[in-house]
């Protein structure tokens, strides 16, 4: 390096400031102009209320509005009590295939069966669901079935029911449940199983008392995203429920886009961060993991 | 239980049959979709009317409006290209910035900034949307009632939703060329130091071409996320619709076969996107999966 200057080490000093400054540029703009910000004026946007035209006073009339109306708070509930039974039906359905994967397999199988898994995930959200609409519908290709085989007179309408959505749902976060779980089954080692078995525990006593201990980082990655994808996912409730499906990401999209009263709209927004933020809290505490960690995990 | 145990009948039968049901469940719905993109009836439903290719080419005058006359589908076919190109520049040049800010440079407050990076995988896309949405119209009245300045990219449009994308897919790219970076022995560099090398030639020559896979797959990524994302972009989204948010349109009003078609379009795209990804990974020791 061309090396003139009086004090080398103060010039290269001056070189390493510059080149953070460079790096921590595009970070700030991000974090800051992107996430930071946005939130805090959708903090603001919640707590006042409109007084007159281009009249804003500080209020908490929108929070008030959330518990007094029985529809806002039932859809609130009813979101955070579906997501949580699609997380646990995900995670039930997908451990026997995530074992299989992990333990039960070798080679070429494995590797395939794995593809196989990420496979759907490779297409949009929209063309999953436009599958399940085709499949469902009352003039569906299962209706249809059901009618050839005799089960039912007439074709029937399989969309639009709270099982429906969860059908859904259940798919869509497949892949983020399946993955960390692998991962965490093939950390653990083979011959603590064969040990467990050789001392005389059955499958039961070592599934409860060895897999799942070593497993848990994986299960509550998976859980987490899996939870958060879901109480957030708007395109699958709506279509696969329709007029039923009473998602609060849905009262989000009607106060913001339909009516424009974007004041109510970011107290819902508000709200359902809380909640995702506190159930993703939650499920770190309770299993002693690293939100860092975590995420790398997923 | 595991391979090497004895397992009674009943349970190497049961996880055969589960291994199917489950793949059947993962199937279906994609193996409906590109069936009846050929069916020869005007609903993508059953009984099946015989093969057809109407809803790829059929044009205007035979009543069937296949995929490749369909202007408004292919537009925001088109839209959705140019998009997912933006957040894929976006997010690689941000993402790389941020991998050697993380790995290479200490400052107060690191580790807050670098979990903080993390949050928007944490925070629901319909909520990263109208954030942003209320923050740059805020930015927008601000700029209309001082200056007079019309900013029309602050409103709803494709400049928003690429700046929607990009806030959570950068963190995806940032992670996956971090996590190559943290590997790269350092030593190479300071060699290359030793010898003479500029800082310009050393990045050119030797950091970057290690950094490639993770370059490639983080772009591939972000690609395919962009270009699957309906959540946000449907807050964001003006009068040019892209790809989900048209398709999320057309289902609403009762679709018709040529969805099928575009939709299988899709999948073969992105599954040669992802074996193309895959193969080139192969050799390498990328280990992110998603």
């Amino acid at each position: 390096m061309n090396m003139s200057s009086a004090d080398p080490t103060r010039q290269s000093r001056h070189v390493a400031r510059l080149m953070l400054m460079l790096l921590l540029a595009p970070a700030l703009l991000w974090l800051l102009g992107l996430i930071v910000l946005p939130h805090v004026e959708l903090g603001m946007l919640s707590m006042r209320a409109r007084v007159a035209p281009r009249v804003y006073e500080p209020s908490l009339a929108q929070f008030r509005t959330f518990f007094e109306e029985p529809l806002y708070w039932h859809t609130f509930m009813r979101t955070a009590l579906m997501s949580i039974v699609a997380t646990a039906l995900t995670l039930l359905m997908a451990f026997p295939i995530a074992w299989t994967i992990a333990k039960l397999v070798r080679g070429h199988t494995k590797s395939m069966l794995f593809v196989m898994c990420l496979i759907p995930f490779w297409v949009s959200e929209t063309v999953r669901t436009l599958g399940w609409m085709i499949l469902l519908r009352e003039s569906g290709v299962l209706p249809a079935l059901l009618v050839w085989l005799g089960v039912t007179p007439a074709p029937v309408e399989l969309l639009y029911h709270d099982a429906t959505i969860l059908v859904g749902l259940v798919y869509t976060s497949m892949l983020f449940m399946v993955i960390p779980l692998i991962s965490a089954l093939e950390s653990l080692d083979d011959s603590l199983i064969e040990a467990a078995y050789d001392l005389g525990g059955n499958g039961w006593s070592i599934l409860r008392q060895i897999v799942i201990p070593h497993a848990a980082p994986g299960i509550v990655a998976g859980c987490i995203v899996v939870f958060m994808l879901t109480l957030g996912n708007y395109l699958t409730p709506t279509l696969l429920g329709g007029k039923n499906s009473q998602w609060f990401t849905e009262q989000i999209y009607t106060q913001f886009i339909t009516r424009f009263n974007w004041e109510q709209g970011a107290a819902f927004g508000f709200l359902l961060l809380a909640l995702s933020t506190a159930i993703v809290w939650a499920g770190l505490k309770l299993s002693g993991q690293k939100f860092g960690e975590v995420m790398q995990r997923s | 239980m595991i391979a090497s145990l004895p397992r009674p009948l009943w349970l190497r039968a049961s996880t055969v049959v589960y291994g199917l049901a489950f793949f059947a469940f993962l199937f279906l719905p994609l193996v409906v979709v590109a069936v009846f993109a050929f069916n020869d009836a005007p609903y993508p439903a059953p009984p099946w009317r015989g093969f057809t290719l109407d809803w790829f080419v059929g044009h205007d005058g035979s009543g069937r409006t296949g995929l490749f006359a369909d202007a408004a589908m292919l537009g925001s076919l088109w839209t959705s290209v140019v998009v997912a190109c933006w957040v894929t520049i976006l997010s690689v040049l941000v993402g790389t910035a941020n991998a050697f800010l993380i790995e290479r440079t200490q400052f107060r407050g690191k580790q807050a900034l670098s979990l903080l990076m993390l949050a928007p995988l944490v925070i629901p896309g319909v909520i990263l949307g109208i954030s942003i949405l209320a923050f740059a119209s805020r930015i927008a009245n601000l700029a209309d009632d001082l200056w007079g300045l019309e900013l029309e990219f602050l409103r709803p449009g494709l400049p928003l939703v690429v700046l929607g994308q990009f806030s959570y897919i950068v963190s995806i790219a940032t992670l996956t060329i971090t996590a190559r970076l943290k590997r790269f022995d350092i030593t190479l560099e300071e060699a290359a130091y030793n010898l003479g090398a500029s800082r310009l030639a050393v990045l050119w020559t030797i950091t970057l071409p290690y950094l490639k896979p993770a370059l490639i797959g983080s772009a591939a990524i972000s690609f395919l996320m962009s270009f699957e994302n309906f959540n946000t972009t449907l807050m964001l989204v003006g009068s040019d619709s892209p790809l989900t948010v048209m398709m999320y349109g057309r289902m609403r009003e009762g679709a018709t076969p040529v969805l099928n078609a575009v939709s299988l379009l899709l999948m073969v795209a992105s599954a040669v996107l992802a074996l193309t990804m895959m193969r080139g990974n192969k050799p390498g020791t990328s280990n992110n999966t998603h």
